[in-house]
């Protein structure tokens, strides 16, 4: 048995305490409901927990989760659909689970959110859905504000341990391909949304596993890897085909993909995917990794079964990390989990400031790790065989707000010093890899090397060509990647359903001919010629 | 990677677990129809129409040892040997779950058969483990083409020096090299007779074929940057070099042209991961400056590159590797002392 803060019996049995003595007042006054205290959900011990993999953080109990649902005040005009990035219909859900309809509560989300056991776990609420919060701000305290997302993931595990996922209804064949370029969150939403329309989809992932950063990046502690192989198994159950190994640029241009395999649209999924490195003296010793390298050796190569895996682990003792985001507390979580005694990040800003989710940061700190504000890295010192030996610190103060109104970090002279360390993991953010784009001309890209698009539609410069997720907006979130990912596929499928009328209308023999034999080069040009070239 | 070779060698050929041999999936007879992909305007191995995954992608065509520990393999990879360039290569896996992802430059390629061939030294467990596939069995994970390619043009007179295994990487390059109209000059060093490769394929190509072993069993008994050396003091110096080798012999290479201001071009063999650029593990100073090699090179110009650290950084996971020797080592050493437990 595995040791928990406070044992998840008494939280229970408190939740269904509480839920009696509710149950007895009748119809619930605002004052009532504001007095019911926030619902913890079961968090394994700090002690335990950070030398293993095994998620840190339960489900709600369902009496948790109604209790914690009956907490909301259902405002007319609510604040938290507003902060959600998909507008789910927040207070519905809860109204819905308070009732104990949890079946019905997770159609609500379903509707919008078609990964919320994955949203659930690792959007930042406290800026987002909860941040406003009616109840957090009659509190005065965000943190006391509707556990939206412990409700959102409470229903969706609620619901994967139900029974298998059932299949969505798909519509009859529509003879259309899309391929979709990476299997992150962006890319495999669309691959529902199109696949739901009746098109026949290719996923195509240049790893040789599924799910892009929720794979290699979010480790097992934070987002089990069972949770993303349940949304993988049901894409494929609905009949979507993935291509690992495959890199779209270098094993198949991306045009060739329309060209000469007959894609009617393509839909680029390619994440950020390049790491930034600070070019500080002593970043190629040995020893210091960019939080990539280290976490996709943990979390996709299996080194966090050593023992089992050919991928070695580079063994620290005393770990440094660099940054302040989500990236940054996956990677020192990690470390101290592989074995690091001693684990100190360094972040240039304030608490406030921090990136991170909010819980992260506390779970770090629970775990023992140290983070020190205000302080950066200027340099690496190496030992004669060239590994790391120090970091060289420099310490900051926080001066003048500029113009945002932020006060801006600045070192403080001659303020630094040593910091005996053996490795370091630089985690202090991604660019946007240009593999992809470098090797389809044509594909327009910003100074930061984002792809551009039409906000509206999600098309790029090319036609049929369509982006979203990370890969235009620079390293965000998996809520922002969806959203992203939904626009796209809607214009892609608003795209082939116009053509599919334009086509029935222009040649209707040619329409009977059986789906699946055309000649997907000429029908291109013909559609073109009908003048449906989107946005230049 | 030479200490995982210990394991392999004190652990032998049957070591495998059971669980990873079943991993390499053996694909039945029937499956291995090489039409299927042959004048498809599709993506091979997905056929318009059709939502099944066909295998039998990666299968090993054919194996053979070349030298003492030196295999050639020839795998089908259809769209890799139609995209392939020049220095380009590959990752690959022998285990989907925990195997370690190695890089293989692309030796050969057959668009029309759609295969690629690799050509490998057995010097590590996944070396090892890939040397012990059979034709027929399928290799579970196979990325590329990788890297940037040669920039192939006409440059006048080309030495191309390959050390060991080295030659195997040379040998596109060298193809390209001779196709584009270049005088070339290929200097092929080795240990040992014995491990002197391609010699009738790069003879075939090269105007001028040189031979050096260490022991003097064959050719010169010198070290390739000899008769380097004298190429760049003879009277028709190289316009260009291209060394690929061990790292310590592209450094010394680079040092020998440098005097001469001779262009070397080296291809770098670094740890890699993704090889998309996604991880920075491939990384190498080049010129003061960052690079990483899976997708700004292979190639580098060898003036530039700091071999120095690009050697300690290979060594990053000696200790690692070290502890797993002396794991393997005291198992051994078990499984002498109670051989049935
Ligand atoms: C360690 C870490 C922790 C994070 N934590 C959080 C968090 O707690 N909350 C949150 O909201 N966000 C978090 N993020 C950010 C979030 O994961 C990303 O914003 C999100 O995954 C982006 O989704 P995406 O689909 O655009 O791309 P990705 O998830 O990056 O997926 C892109 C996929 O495309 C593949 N690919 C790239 N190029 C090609 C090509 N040429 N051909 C084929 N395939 C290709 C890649 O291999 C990858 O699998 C985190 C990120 C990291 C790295
Ligand atoms: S803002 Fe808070 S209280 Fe209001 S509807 Fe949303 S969750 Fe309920
Ligand atoms: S191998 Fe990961 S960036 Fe080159």
């Amino acid at each position: 048995m595995p040791r928990y803060v406070e044992d998840p019996n008494k939280l229970n049995a408190r939740a269904r305490g509480l839920l009696e003595e509710l149950r007895d007042k009748g119809t619930l006054k605002m004052k009532d409901r504001l007095a019911i205290p926030v619902q913890r959900p079961p968090v394994l011990d700090p002690g335990e927990r950070s030398r293993w993999q095994e998620e840190v953080e339960k489900p709600l109990t369902p009496a948790q989760a109604v209790l914690e649902s009956m907490r909301c005040i259902q405002c007319k005009n609510p604040a938290c659909v507003k902060g959600c990035p998909v507008a789910i219909d927040i207070p519905e859900f809860l109204r819905l689970t308070a009732e104990g309809n949890f079946s019905a509560a997770i159609e609500v989300i379903k509707r919008t959110s078609l990964l919320p056991a994955i949203c659930g776990r690792v959007c930042p609420q406290e800026r987002q859905c909860q941040k406003d919060c009616a109840v957090g701000k009659s509190l005065k305290d965000v943190g006391l504000a509707v556990a939206i997302g412990k409700v959102e993931r409470f229903l969706a595990d609620w619901q994967r341990n139900q029974a298998q996922a059932p299949v969505p209804r798909i519509k009859s064949p529509s003879g259309r391909k899309v391929a979709v370029i990476g299997s992150g969150p962006a890319g495999l939403v669309v691959a529902a949304d199109c696949r739901r329309e009746g098109h026949q989809v290719t996923v195509f992932e240049a790893f040789h596993k599924l799910g892009g950063v929720l794979r290699y990046g979010i480790p097992e502690f934070r987002l089990p890897k069972e949770v993303v192989d349940a949304e993988i198994d049901l894409l494929r159950r609905m009949g979507v085909e993935f291509r690992t190994n495959f890199v779209v640029g270098r094993t198949r241009k991306l045009l060739d993909l329309m060209d000469k395999d007959g894609f009617d649209a393509v839909f680029i999924g390619s994440g950020a995917g390049l790491p930034v490195f600070t070019g500080m003296p002593g970043e190629d010793l040995v020893g210091v990794f960019s939080a990539n390298e280290y976490l996709t050796r943990a979390n996709m190569m299996g080194a966090i079964h050593p023992g089992r895996t050919d991928t070695p682990m580079f063994v620290s003792r005393r770990t440094v990390v660099l940054g302040g985001g989500n990236v940054a507390m996956d990677a020192c979580r990690m470390a101290r989990r592989l074995g690091a005694e001693e684990v100190v990040v360094l972040y240039r800003r304030s608490r406030t400031e921090m990136p991170a989710r909010a819980e992260e940061v506390e779970h770090a700190l629970e775990e023992g790790i140290e983070i020190r504000f205000l302080e950066n890295a200027l340099g690496v010192l190496g030992d004669e065989s060239g590994r790391v030996r120090a970091v060289t610190v420099q310490r900051y103060a926080l001066g003048e707000p500029d113009a945002s109104g932020r006060r801006r970090p600045v070192p403080i002279e001659g303020d630094t010093y040593e910091l005996p360390a053996d490795a370091v993991l630089v985690a202090i953010g991604n660019n946007s890899n240009p593999l992809l784009t470098s090797t389809t001309p044509g594909l327009e890209v910003n100074a930061r090397g984002n792809i551009v698009v039409d906000p509206e539609t999600g098309c790029t410069s090319l036609e049929r060509v369509f982006a979203g997720g990370d890969i235009v907006l620079g390293a965000a979130t998996v809520i922002l990647a969806m959203g992203e990912g939904r626009r796209a596929a809607r214009s892609i499928n608003e795209m082939l359903a116009r053509e599919a009328i334009e086509e029935a209308a222009d040649a209707p023999r040619a329409h009977a001919a059986p789906t699946g034999h055309w000649a997907p080069g000429r029908l291109r040009r013909r559609r073109l010629a009908l003048g449906t070239r989107r946005r230049g | 990677m030479s200490s995982d070779f210990e394991i392999s060698r004190v652990l032998g050929e049957g070591s495998l677990p059971p669980s990873r041999r079943r991993r390499l999936r053996r694909l039945g007879e029937d499956a291995s129809d090489p039409a299927v992909h042959e004048g498809s305007e599709a993506v091979p191995g997905l056929p318009e129409g059709s939502l099944e995954p066909v295998p039998p992608e990666f299968e090993i065509l054919s194996v053979e040892t070349l030298a003492e520990k030196v295999m050639r393999m020839r795998v089908r990879a259809p769209l890799i040997a139609q995209e392939r360039k020049p220095g380009q290569f590959i990752l690959l896996q022998t285990d989907v779950e925990y195997g370690e992802r190695i890089p293989l430059t692309i030796a050969d390629a057959d668009p029309r058969q759609g295969s690629i061939t690799l050509i490998f030294q057995v010097v590590g467990k996944t070396t090892q483990e890939l040397a012990s596939l059979k034709v027929g069995d399928a290799l579970p994970v196979l990325v590329g083409p990788l890297g940037t390619p040669t920039h192939i043009e006409k440059y006048g007179r080309v030495v191309a020096v390959g050390g060991g295994i080295g030659v195997a990487p040379l040998y596109p390059i060298v193809e390209g090299m001779k196709a584009a109209g270049n005088h070339l000059t290929v200097i092929a060093g080795a240990r040992t007779r014995e491990l002197v490769i391609l010699e009738s394929e790069m003879r075939a190509m090269a105007d001028d074929y040189i031979v050096v072993t260490d022991d003097g069993s064959y050719g010169r008994k010198a070290l390739v940057t000899q008769p380097l050396k004298e190429l760049c003091e003879g009277p028709e110096p190289p316009d260009l070099v291209i060394a690929i080798g061990p790292p310590i012999m592209m450094k010394f290479c680079a040092e020998t042209t440098r005097p001469y201001g001779v262009r070397t071009l080296v291809s770098l063999n670094t740890i890699m991961v993704d090889g998309t650029g996604m991880c920075g593990g491939c990384r190498v100073n080049v010129g003061g400056k960052t690079r990483f090699v899976c997708v700004d090179g292979p190639e580098f110009d060898g003036h530039q590159v700091d071999f120095d650290n690009m050697i300690a950084r290979l060594g990053a996971y000696r200790d690692q590797e070290k502890r797993a020797r002396d794991h393997a080592c005291r198992l051994q050493a078990l499984a002498e002392k109670h051989p049935h437990a």
